[in-house]
């Protein structure tokens, strides 16, 4: 396997990564990058959506993505949106419905759930549902996450619409 | 005994709705697991698992293995100091029959053979595969009524009859109440069924893993994701024949359990490979070997038979229940024990009899699980609840609140029950779920032994 | 073809414990000359809450603010023996241990308040709020913090105590199965509704309402989540959950979560619970525990749901649509017959 050498930019920053065909990004930012406690593993085969991260905006699952497709792309984990104030509704409402026991799914769910609130503010219950199908926890039984999502919805709406807009892509 | 119900008293912090501590923690997505440990010259541990649920092992061929890429170690049975075998829970009475890696047979498709540690987890994962391992295959069986039967292949040898013995000489875990064949000779009626759960994965979505750390002192430091710390220790210790102080067990936060880290797994190897290699040793399960290699839930099957009057009153409760524990003991007779106390489940019953047998199958080993021995009881019980009453024209609310336990009732295991509250926790739900109730059953207490 | 629905219950009683072979669990307490008391141990927090449950527990005997706990678990060089963290027995071991411990630390520290404010330990309270003050007199107060402060610089005193909790071994008699099991018996009942549908088998659950009968909640917000995710596992387990398709068989074992099939957000119903309180005399403040028991009494309570929306008899789980097809047959063979 021939090693390549790509630009790849993580929570607003350029970093140069080494990878072969193979790589996924989940390895790069666990292992490379030292992003160990948002980009978790829970398969390694696109089953749970603890590794979920946001490329250019949209949800991916960063088990599956070979990170030498990704060059010039930009990717954010929890750690580079902490900022933003869509991810600060979102983490207090997943407090305030209790949407968290292990905490191992959890990350993966904000990430979800920010994608699903920028591309959709009012998701009908059903449309949370379909959001939330790719992501598993065992602990919780869903209601409260279902519940959280809601809430946050409900935040961001009022009034925070501007804020979440221009929030997406910073770093 | 108490006649009236206890009452709880205010008090300030007991009783509050506090938040779980770590929340905060979890949504910043800062909570590190096992998982994300990382240390200088961490080497990675991947297992070579046996293809065959039975079979005599004729080779074990490693030379490819430890030539591959990145390999720094091979490690197989013969690495094992005094090569002891696992006695599950030694408190309770369980006997050594599980290698830590196997030797001369393997007895389920799963089964470690041999373990490589490489520099990183692929290396491990590819020259894994490259284990050479001659088997002659033997018959296998997988039922746990076909394992016990007369010239059914036998797994263990310590086992002759493929099931575990309780006490010195019982093949089955007993409870004995009373006269369970007169009464159900004098019963009105006889009901009859079978029960039957299935194998199930605790699944908790961060696998099951440890890092083995070698202090520089003598001492290793094994981070886990364990259920049980010390019980763990004590069995690495044994295994690896060290002074039990010479190991330390740490666990941070866990992504979960359920039961299914209650069991030894990857300690002792991840352990053995830290000493002989000088280096951190990661032994982590995929999800495909938490899947297939991890303990699960047992599969159980409950023959009831129940002797019941026509004014509802169960007066008998016969059964046999079969665990299967897979190839090895691991925690199936403190399952089973726990299983056989549960009867006959919250209903007092004057005659109970019961035996309760831990099958060696070819299967994965079953360990605990959220409810271990109880829900397969619980399952039983309230199927058969439903089919007692349908057989006697009975509502079932009714049936099971005249059979209700009360506080001094007798139980199975002939001690009076304490802090009984299942009559009123039945007549809530009937209330909750706009079930009515006649007066006669709304007067019922489990503080006292008549209504009224 | 059409869509049933049915409706079924079930009631458990759950045992906390398992005293087979002794079953013991420590704690010590001690308070930091910064203000902290901090509870040591080495029980495992699972997602369950142990920590949480701990520092209430702690909190409630010292009678300080839960802030001023930490709770430092998990490691078997600092923390006394835990001998595990299942069968139910954490909240109550664990518990109990915990109460033993921060008595011993309170009187110490009352003793030291004592000599400070110059009464008799005997005539102090604590606030809760951090402060010790003589029985009815508020103004005679000073910070617990102050006081373990005061201990370790002028009175050489060690606000510090110790916990065990040790219910006493009982071996099962093997001719009658005799024995003392477990500490205390918890209970629950549900009731569900289920809708099948006879031409695919697939089953789904409307709607589940619980009653939960556990001795004091130690924390009532945990409760619920653990009822919940239980409620939850109970369907996946009732429905879907198996690594042995054609058990006793072992093919087609599952390897990742699209073969292991586990209910989604998606087949969650509405839930409905409600809690009862009688506590145990033999419990941390009465608790007598609930993490293992939550699954128990929705699986039968599902499976008597389908019975009674189908009028069959399985007594098998999960009951995938494979088995309810199979059971529609049986009946439609019996009935013509
Ligand atoms: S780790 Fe990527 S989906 Fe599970
Ligand atoms: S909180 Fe444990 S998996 Fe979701």
């Amino acid at each position: 396997m021939t090693a390549k050498i790509l630009s790849l930019n993580v929570n607003g920053r350029d970093e140069t990564i080494l990878c072969d065909g193979l790589t996924t990004l989940q390895e790069v930012l666990r292992d490379q990058l030292g992003l160990l406690t948002s980009v978790k593993d829970g398969c390694t085969q696109g089953g749970c959506g603890s590794c979920s991260v946001l490329v250019d905006g949209e949800l991916w699952l960063s088990c599956l993505a070979p990170v030498a497709a990704l060059a010039g792309r930009a990717v954010m984990t929890l750690e580079g949106l902490k900022q933003s104030a869509g991810i600060a509704a979102i983490q207090q409402s997943f407090i305030d419905n209790s949407a968290a026991q292990c905490g191992f799914c959890t990350p993966g769910m904000i990430l979800t759930v920010k994608a699903l609130l920028d591309a959709n503010p009012e998701p009908s219950h059903d449309e949370i549902l379909e959001a939330l199908s790719g992501n598993l926890c065992r602990c919780t039984g869903y209601l409260p996450i279902v519940e959280a999502v809601k809430d946050a919805a409900a935040r961001l709406s009022g009034g925070a619409d501007a804020a979440r807009a221009s929030e997406g892509r910073e770093g | 005994m108490a006649s009236e119900a206890p009452k709880a008293e205010a008090l300030n912090v007991v009783g509050q709705p506090v938040k779980l501590r770590d929340l905060k923690k979890h949504v910043g997505g800062q909570t590190s697991y096992c998982d994300d440990l990382r240390f200088p010259r961490m080497l990675h541990l991947k297992m070579h698992r046996s293809v065959q649920p039975h079979a005599k092992l004729l080779a074990v061929d490693t030379a490819a293995a430890a030539r591959s890429e990145g390999v720094v170690r091979v490690l197989t049975h013969a690495d094992l100091p005094g090569g002891e075998l696992w006695s599950g829970l030694a408190t309770v009475g369980g006997a050594g029959d599980e290698p830590v890696l196997a030797s001369d047979k393997v007895r389920w498709k799963g089964e470690a053979i041999a373990a490589v540690v490489a520099r990183t987890p692929e290396q491990a994962e590819a020259a894994a595969a490259k284990v050479k391992v001659r088997y002659e295959p033997l018959p296998a069986v997988f039922d746990v009524e076909e394992a016990l039967a007369a010239g059914a292949p036998n797994l263990i040898a310590h086992w002759p009859g493929n099931h575990y013995i309780f006490g010195d000489d019982h093949a089955a875990a007993q409870i004995r109440l009373g006269d369970v064949e007169k009464a159900l000779a004098e019963a009105d009626r006889v009901v009859e069924n079978v029960y039957q759960t299935s194998p199930i994965e605790q699944a908790p979505l961060e696998t099951i893993g440890c890092v083995a750390v070698p202090d520089g002192d003598g001492r290793y430091t094994v981070h886990t994701g364990s259920q049980s710390l010390s019980s763990t220790l004590k069995s690495v210790a044994a295994y690896l024949g060290l002074p039990a102080n010479r190991l330390r067990f740490v666990s941070g936060s866990v992504g979960g359990g359920f039961g299914g880290k209650a069991d030894l797994a990857v300690e002792v190897t991840a352990t053995l490979a830290a000493i002989k290699t000088g280096r951190p040793v990661k032994y982590r399960y995929t999800r495909e070997e938490e899947m297939f290699a991890s303990s699960t839930r047992a599969a159980w099957r409950v023959y009831i038979k129940d002797g019941v009057m026509n004014d509802g009153r169960i007066v008998a409760r016969k059964v046999t229940t079969y665990h299967d524990s897979g190839a090895y003991l691991r925690m199936s007779n403190y399952g089973a024990m726990k299983h056989s106390t549960h009867w006959p489940g919250p209903y007092t019953v004057a005659n109970v009899w019961v035996d309760v047998y831990c099958v060696f199958t070819n299967r994965t080993p079953s360990g605990a699980m959220r409810g271990f021995g109880i829900m397969p009881a619980s399952f039983a019980i309230e199927v058969q609840m439903d089919r007692v009453a349908k057989a006697i024209g009975m509502d079932p609310w009714r049936l099971r609140l005249l059979n209700a336990y009360r506080n001094g009732d007798m139980r199975g295991h002939h001690r009076a029950v304490k802090d009984a509250a299942m009559i009123e926790t039945i007549q809530a739900t009937a209330k909750l779920s706009e079930q009515n109730l006649t007066g006669d059953l709304q007067s019922l207490s489990s503080w006292r032994q008549k209504a009224g | 073809m059409a869509k049933l629905r049915g409706t079924g219950m079930a009631a458990v009683n759950y045992p906390t414990g398992m005293h087979l072979g002794g079953d013991p669990t420590m704690a010590l307490v001690h308070a930091t000359s910064s203000g902290s008391f901090v509870v040591t141990l080495s029980s495992v927090e699972l997602g369950q809450g142990l920590k949480t449950v701990l520092a209430q527990i702690a909190a409630e005997t010292l009678g300080v603010p839960l802030e001023a706990v930490v709770v430092d678990t998990g490691d078997t060089d600092t923390g006394p023996h835990c001998s595990g963290t299942g069968a139910s027995r954490t909240t109550h071991r664990a518990g109990n241990a915990v109460i033993a411990a921060a008595k011993e630390a309170r009187q110490e520290m009352l003793d030291v308040a004592a000599e400070m404010l110059e009464v008799s330990a005997d005539d102090l309270v604590t606030d809760g709020k951090g402060n010790i003050h003589v029985k009815g007199v508020v103004e005679k107060s000073l910070p617990a913090a102050e006081v373990a402060a005061a201990g370790q610089f002028v009175y050489g005193k060690s606000i510090s105590g110790r916990g065990i909790f040790l219910p006493p071994a009982s071996k099962q008699d093997p001719e009658t199965g005799e024995s003392a099991p477990y500490s205390t018996q918890a209970h629950a009942c549900t009731v569900v509704e289920v809708e099948v549908d006879t031409e695919t088998g697939a089953v789904r659950v409307l709607s589940l309402k619980s009653v939960y009968e556990i001795g004091r909640q130690v924390n009532p917000e945990l409760v619920k989540g653990q009822i919940v995710g239980g409620a939850w596992m109970g369907i996946g387990h009732a429905l879907y959950e198996t690594t042995a398709p054609y058990y006793p068989a072992i093919d087609h074992a599952p390897y990742d979560f699209l073969n292991y099939v586990i209910p989604g957000a998606a087949e969650m119903p509405e839930v409905q619970c409600e809690i009862l309180e009688y506590p145990s005399e033999t419990g941390p403040y009465g608790a007598k525990g609930v993490g293992e028991m939550v699954a128990n009494a929705p699986i039968p309570a599902i499976v008597n749901a389908i019975n009674n929306a189908l009028d069959v008899c399985i007594g098998e789980i999960p009951v995938t649509p494979e088995v309810v097809l199979r059971a529609l047959e049986e009946k439609a063979r019996a009935d013509g017959a």
